[in-house]
């Protein structure tokens, strides 16, 4: 009984701590398009699912800049499934469409589907998240945000923040899903920025899982192992949202003792930002639809595009989050 | 060591003995090792009104887990188990987070008091869905509850819409993120809620019910004893704590987040149960144990973010340390570890584990 037992547990304690961004099933319906003219371009994208408001807004994007760029978009909901996407994907080699786009669900296993499209010359594109396949011929380009940038913008302001100081400056980190490309890239942008200058260290780094109950907590025991912290990295606004919380509950003033830097500027995160609790947010953007049609059109026409495209993406500081804060979409 | 003689008087070898002796040890443990490396661990101030210290930390953020197992607690006793409890959580937080959403007024009182209803309604509701289908229809525990963790997720998801919904509500906040007369209020609920259940259960003849249907279902009801309604007040029961522990959760960070809130709670409440020595094969049970259980696992997440353990390497730490609880917990596994030592003539049978004395 005894040894059951334990052997549940264990596989428990193990599977417990596995939350993940991206985990739990979705709950939205796969829809297709209209069947378009001859002279339209037909794209099919297959997305990963509707797991965060991010994912949301970036879903959104491309099926509203599809309309505006007049290509018939054929969208399909992978509901974090593989298996969901590479059915998506040879319904439109079937269908014959144009053009074929998806941002994958994991990054290996694709080769086989990637190479049924190559011999029905259907050009593919990968949006936001990268596949790990040798052969690159296999897709035109990599649309997508550059997470290792993002960590150098972050630590670079920071530079540039305490440039005239010279005492030590202590920071903390809240890292994404341990794993993750976001969270190990983030992470390691930043550290080599910050790594230049002695004076700064990371005195507690500790995964958040991306959610903001798990950032308000690894932050409440910061708070208490370390009195004295002057600067938050967190790989993601919620987080740092729930960081927030727990800094004002130790009798602290978020923006002002500790000094908070994000990554992402979704809404709530932009109006911390000019609320003035959050000092700086670098934008990993899910609007991506307007760069992705206009490669698309590229690709069909056979023109030469490069085989990565980083996101058009920019950095908040507190006034500048006032300003777009009125016209933010997501 | 031997079980044999049970005298009044409280020895050293007695304490020892006691069902609790080793969570409890692993407890202070813990702590200890937190003062190791955070002197001021163990103090507890008065910060703008209200107490501020880890412990408190571990207290606040330990309480949905500890509202949940004790639910579980008693499903477990029955020998059922309830694998929805997380989904539940999400649910409950997601449908009063939207209540509140389409208020008005997001600081009225009696606005926020009905999203608490609504949302601890349809919790009520999904434990008598579980129950039905546990007791009425006779499906295993297991998979009858697997279905409400799959479809319930799905559920939350669509009252958020996917999205993290905020709210900005004081009265809310209060359930999980405010405090009482100093003390947390979430903290004040679980305790409110443990007192009850163990006035139901071990001063009123409920607990023996409960333990007699897990004990044996069937001759339970020979003997009279209502096994089918007991059954489905206590998945009822178990998701309306679920339910609670998910106002909790989305309370202490203003927001509700169908994909992530609760997300493997029904492990760690599973694992408190265990822990606390309740025994999976239903039967018995004991909510002190549980709530030790589930300090247990609270402190330990707490330890490994205030000693600063890589996140590379936190589940293996976490997966050695209940090992070593769940051993230490196990008679017969302490009973081999000494037997090696000092060879015993009369070694207790794997068996030897009383059962818990109830009084009734």
């Amino acid at each position: 009984m005894f040894k059951r037992m334990s052997a549940l547990l264990l596989v428990g304690a193990t599977v417990m701590t596995m939350a993940g961004c991206g985990s739990g099933g979705t709950t939205s319906a796969s829809q297709a398009g209209p069947g378009g003219g001859d002279d339209k371009i037909t794209m099919g994208f297959s997305q990963v699912g509707a797991e965060s408001g991010w994912r949301t807004a970036n879903t959104k994007s491309v099926q509203e800049s599809a309309e505006s760029a007049g290509i018939d978009l054929k969208f399909s909901d992978a509901q974090q499934k593989q298996e969901n996407q590479i059915k998506a994907i040879r319904s439109f080699i079937q269908q014959k469409v144009d053009v074929i786009a998806f941002s994958p669900v994991v990054e290996s296993g694709w080769d086989t589907v990637l190479k049924e499209a190559k011999n029905a010359k259907i050009p593919v594109i990968l949006t936001d998240r990268a596949v790990d396949s040798q052969d690159t011929s296999l897709y035109k380009t990599f649309l997508g945000s550059d997470f290792v940038e993002e960590g150098k913008k972050a630590g670079q302001w920071l530079v540039e923040e305490y440039k005239d100081s010279t005492d030590t400056v202590n920071i903390v980190e809240l890292q994404g899903t341990t794993g993750s490309a976001p969270a190990n890239d983030r992470k390691a942008g930043f550290a080599e920025v910050i790594g230049a200058d002695p004076k700064f260290k990371v005195i507690a780094s500790q995964t958040g899982d991306f959610t903001r109950a798990k950032g308000k907590e690894v932050m409440e025991a910061f708070l208490k192992s370390n009195p004295d912290i002057d600067v938050l990295y967190a790989h993601n606004d919620d987080m740092g949202l729930g960081a927030i919380e727990a800094i004002e509950g130790a009798g602290k003033v978020p923006g002002k003792d500790i000094k908070i830097i994000t990554v992402d500027a979704v809404k709530d995160g932009m109006q911390a930002l000019a609320d003035g609790k959050i000092n700086y947010i670098v934008e990993c953007s899910p609007l991506l639809g307007p760069q992705l049609m206009d490669l698309a059109q590229k690709v069909v026409k056979g023109e030469q595009v490069p085989a990565r495209v980083v996101t058009e993406e920019t950095t908040f500081t507190q006034e500048q989050a006032k300003e777009a804060l009125p016209t933010r979409q997501y | 060591m031997n079980a044999r003689e049970r005298g009044p008087r409280v020895s050293a070898a007695a304490v020892i003995r006691h069902r609790l002796f080793w969570p409890a040890a692993v407890l202070v443990l813990l702590l200890l090792a937190n003062v190791f490396f955070t002197p001021g661990f163990l103090s507890v101030e008065l910060k703008d009104g209200h107490l501020y210290g880890s412990l408190i930390d571990i207290a606040r953020f330990g309480a949905p887990l500890i509202l949940v197992a004790i639910g579980m607690t008693l499903v477990i006793a029955t020998g059922g188990i309830d694998l929805s409890v997380g989904s539940v959580v999400a649910i409950s937080g997601a449908l009063s987070c939207l209540w509140i959403t389409g208020l008005e007024d997001q600081q009225s009182v009696t606005g926020v008091l009905t999203a608490v209803g609504v949302a601890l309604g349809l919790a009520l509701f999904l434990g008598l869905c579980n129950g039905v289908l546990v007791a009425g229809i006779g499906i295993q525990p297991i998979i009858a509850t697997l279905i409400l963790m799959v479809a319930g997720r799905g559920l939350a998801q669509l009252i958020t819409d996917g999205q993290i919904l905020t709210v900005n509500s004081a009265p809310y906040k209060l359930i999980g993120g405010g405090y009482w007369l100093t003390l947390p209020f979430g903290v004040l609920i679980v305790l409110a809620v443990l007192g009850i259940t163990a006035f139901l259960t071990r001063r009123m003849a409920l607990g023996l019910l409960i333990e007699s249907v897990g004990g044996n279902a069937v001759a339970s009801r020979l003997a009279g004893i209502r096994s089918r309604g007991l059954i489905v007040a206590v998945y009822a029961f178990c998701a309306l704590c679920a339910g609670i522990a998910g106002l909790m959760i989305s309370s202490n960070v203003s927001s509700a987040d169908g994909n992530n809130a609760g997300l493997w709670i029904e492990l760690d409440a599973i694992l408190a149960v265990v822990i606390g020595g309740t025994s999976l094969a239903g039967g018995r049970f004991s909510l002190g144990g549980t709530v030790l259980g589930a300090l247990v696992i609270q402190t330990l997440t707490t330890t490994i973010y205030s000693i600063g353990i890589p996140p590379e390497t936190t589940l293996l730490f976490k997966a050695l340390v209940v090992t070593a609880v769940c051993l230490l917990q196990s008679p017969a596994f302490r009973e081999k570890a000494l037997n090696r030592r000092r060879r015993r003539p009369q070694a207790a049978p794997a068996s030897a584990d009383p059962k818990v004395k109830v009084p009734a």
